[in-house]
């Protein structure tokens, strides 16, 4: 025997045996993320029970659910006892969920073009990619809106609109000599086109205008909670920016009035703004005007999410290196230049998380109108859809509806805030 | 704004209040107040206009007179020939009792959301997400008319409870859920040391705040003990001792009883009663604010870099121990501040109390009273005055203890 010999040389490699059962696949998923130690096991066993009792409660509910009768007590004898949920409200009063019970019948179709319009509107201004020539349709929007909305003769819109550019003309040619100068004349020359317009159409006093007006009462529903949502948040962006730079301010006059405002209105509750709007308001205006209630909340809730704006902004705004306004005024722009081209571009830029979050809150404050009886989409359940003798006692399918609603528009908004923040960071981590 | 020019040798002229930055900012600032006093002269003389053309005045005294109507919880002593102002503190107590009740039910939601959410467990982790996303994105008044219809519509009826085929049980013979609220036994004295109620149960929050004090102070001789020797003495029985012993002795001799509810005639009646519309509005704000709460607890973890957890473990602290003395303080540095913004949030949203008939303070003067008297500017006046200050007190607060937790470098 010699020394080479060997007794057994493998000469191909052994395939890979496979891991063992419980190391792989879902069993390993399983263990290392369900029954990782003791706690760990319990928590999902307790959590497990949970969702199975969840569902035993609500998966029987939806299935058997009854979605074509007129009144409770016929839905009742179809479910015979079992359990089951009567969404037969929702299909009999969706138009009144959606536009409450006042908005003519054959006038729906308004409200929902300008929902769907709303969406090109807010498009080039959610998404920077599309063209910018459509931001001319959303400076358009509002006044289509609310002429869609509230109808009437198309001329108050048009002469709003045209004192919006009369404003702009002046604006344009002034501002080179001075922001200010520009700014005022423009707003000047806003107002007496404003003037000029209401008094044509009160001359023209058009009796039969294409769309029938349609007054401001009248609107509920989860429209006026859109409506109220929308006008509120785009009027209360420009608000909060004055203000956060008015505390941000040198001058302490300025400083003292937008620092009180801010910290009163933060300081009460939202319904407490809203009583004022109800019974005080009224009060310090002169003497025999009336003002619509939706008009009076609408300001109301604007100055309540400015202030909250303004402070969201004032965040952004500190959070700029000092260097930045250093490198304004070194560069020789004055405060409205170096604000409008250098600081205000990046603070909206920090601000936006936070800007979404108070619009989101707005959205769901929206529905506290109710509370001074008005009827949007709560106001409408509490009141004339839970009062009427038919359907008194459908809570769940009701409340579970409107959360629904409102989880979809602010579960959407937040989405889109989050991907917003991703899209603008430019800093690379 | 930085100025650099040399000033120009000429004197003063008109021109520069506007071209000039030195004075600029005074013009501005002359021409904002005067704005601001003619706004406020012009809604001023609209005021008074208004007000002499409804033959009204703004006057407090319908304050003394009395109120005529009836609350149905009442901390302090009341009744319909009381004065507004005491419904108004009926209310504002009311008040308080819900916020407090809500923010220590949403801190413990939301930290063990928070927790849990940050959990390796993944059912575990992805629902608290789904309980995050679905409380932040629906209204709080949706929830709490959902939580009050709970309440009023789902649970029995005190008549359930009757008879031989009760339909309706009381839980461990002690608690009733019915939907006129639900029922708990009431703690009572039978040998009390003063005859007034709140007297006796200061006297156990005094002995409450002595063993604290005396725990603490067990605690610090511990430690002396411990940097002396390098061995940390057993003192959890001398904790437990000193913290229950006076208690219990306290207990002893006041003669401590529980008073139980019993269902006589329609209604129960003995121990307390929690109204069906404190509980909605109690946990609807604390559900609500505990899915904030969750995110900002998450947010204060996972600011603590890994870094600080590996540090400590390679010192050789044990995990416990890792938690308590290195993640918690830093986590907590980020997490109180937007927590005391969260309990403002709540004490504010308290006032939604309205929708569900719970008299609160805005139920009482903003409510009834308002309705009553007509005085609408002076109660909403108040009503205002009473949460900013309450905001106010707690910014201030806030304030300060930001202030000691500042990070101090150099």
């Amino acid at each position: 025997m010699s020394d080479t010999e060997l007794a057994f040389v493998r000469h191909d490699q052994i395939p890979e045996a496979p891991p063992p059962p419980s190391e792989r696949g879902a069993i390993k998923w399983v263990r290392e993320n369900l029954f990782s130690n003791v706690t760990n096991s319990v928590l999902t066993i307790l959590s497990i029970i949970s969702i199975y009792y969840l569902a035993t409660f609500v998966v029987p509910w939806i299935m058997n659910g009854v979605w074509n009768t007129s009144s409770l007590a016929e839905c009742r004898d179809i479910l015979q006892g079992a359990k089951g949920g009567c969404f037969s409200v929702l299909s009999e009063r969706w138009n009144q969920l959606l536009y409450g019970f006042k908005y003519p019948n054959d006038q729906y179709w308004r409200p929902t073009l300008a929902f769907l319009l709303l969406f090109a509107a807010a498009a080039p201004v959610m998404f920077f990619d599309l063209p910018r020539k459509l931001l001319i349709f959303t400076g358009l929007y509002p006044f289509i809106a609310y002429w869609l909305i509230w109808g009437g003769t198309i001329l108050s819109p048009i002469f709003a609109l045209l004192g919006f550019v009369a404003g702009y003309l002046v604006y344009a040619r002034y501002v080179k000599n001075s922001f200010f100068i520009g700014l005022f004349g423009g707003i000047f020359a806003a107002f007496v086109a404003w003037y000029i317009g209401g008094k044509i159409v009160e001359l023209l006093n058009i009796q039969n205008p294409t769309l029938e007006a349609v007054p401001s009462r009248d609107m509920g529903g989860f429209m006026l909670n859109m409506i109220l949502g929308t006008v509120c948040v785009s009027l209360s962006v420009p608000l909060g920016i004055l203000l956060a730079l008015g505390r941000q301010s040198d001058m302490p006059v300025i400083r003292w009035i937008c620092v009180i405002f801010i910290e009163f209105i933060r300081g009460v509750p939202l319904i407490t703004l809203l009583f004022v709007a109800n019974v005080v308001l009224a009060f310090f205006l002169p003497p025999g005007t009336t003002f619509d209630l939706i008009l009076r909340v609408i300001i109301m809730i604007t100055m309540f999410s400015a202030a909250y704006i303004a402070e969201v902004i004032r965040g952004g705004l500190a959070a700029l290196p000092k260097g930045q306004y250093e490198a304004g005024d070194s560069l020789g722009l004055d405060y409205a230049q170096s604000m409008r081209l250098i600081i205000l571009p990046q603070a909206l830029k920090i601000s936006i998380p936070g800007i979404v979050n108070v619009a989101v809150g707005l959205f769901k404050d929206t529905t506290l109108v109710s509370v001074i009886s008005m009827f949007d989409l709560v106001g409408m359940i509490r009141g004339p859809i839970l009062g009427a003798a038919k359907w008194n006692g459908v809570y769940w399918e009701l409340l579970g509806f409107a959360a629904i609603l409102f989880f979809v528009v602010c579960f959407g908004i937040s989405q889109y805030s989050q991907w917003l923040e991703r899209r603008l960071a430019t800093d690379h981590r | 704004m930085a100025t650099l020019t040399d000033p120009p040798s000429s004197g003063f002229r008109l021109s520069k209040l506007i071209y000039d930055t030195r004075y600029r900012s005074y013009t501005f600032q002359f021409i904002a107040l005067m704005a601001l006093v003619a706004l406020i002269g012009y809604l001023g003389s609209n005021l008074m206009q208004n007000l002499r053309a409804a033959g009204l005045n703004i006057s407090y005294e319908f304050l003394g007179e009395p109120s005529g109507y009836d609350i149905n919880q009442r901390p302090i002593e009341y009744d319909s020939q009381s004065s507004h102002m005491r419904a108004s503190i009926v209310g504002i107590l009311n008040t308080l009792i819900v916020a407090f009740l809500a923010c220590v039910t949403a801190t413990v939601f939301g930290v063990l959301a928070g927790v849990l959410r940050l959990s390796h467990n993944w059912i575990v982790s992805k629902l608290m997400a789904v309980y995050v996303e679905a409380f932040r994105n629906v209204p709080v008044l949706i929830w709490i008319l959902i939580i009050f219809s709970i309440m009023t519509v789902s649970l029995p009826g005190p008549r359930s409870f009757r008879g031989e085929e009760a339909t309706s049980s009381m839980l461990f013979d002690a608690f009733a859920f019915t939907n006129r609220g639900v029922y708990t036994p009431k703690p009572e004295f039978t040998n009390p040391i003063f005859t007034s109620g709140a007297l006796n149960w200061l006297l156990v929050l005094a002995v409450l705040v002595a063993s604290w004090y005396g725990a603490r102070a067990i605690g610090r001789w511990a430690t002396r003990v411990q940097e002396a020797t390098g061995v940390r003495p057993t003192t959890w029985y001398l904790t437990l001792g000193v913290w229950f012993v006076p208690l219990i002795a306290l207990m002893m001799i006041m003669g401590l009883t529980w008073v139980y509810p019993e269902l006589k005639g329609f209604n129960f009646r003995g121990g307390i009663q929690i109204r069906g519309s404190l509980i909605a509005l109690w946990f609807a704000l604390a559900i609500y604010t505990g899915a904030f709460i969750a995110e900002n607890v998450r947010a204060g973890i996972q600011a603590v870099s890994k870094g600080q957890t590996e540090a400590a473990a390679s010192l050789g602290l044990r995990p416990g121990r890792i938690m308590n003395l290195v993640i918690l303080p830093q986590a907590l540095r980020v997490i109180i501040p937007p927590l005391i913004s969260q309990y403002l949030n709540i004490t504010k949203n308290s006032s939604l109390a309205i929708a569900v008939g719970y008299m609160d303070v805005t139920g009482t003067l903003g409510g009834i009273t308002l309705n009553q008297t007509g005085r609408a500017i002076e109660t909403v006046l108040l009503l205002m005055l009473f949460y900013l200050v309450i905001s106010l007190s707690i910014s201030a607060v806030m304030n300060v203890y930001n202030n000691s937790i500042k990070l101090r470098e150099r």
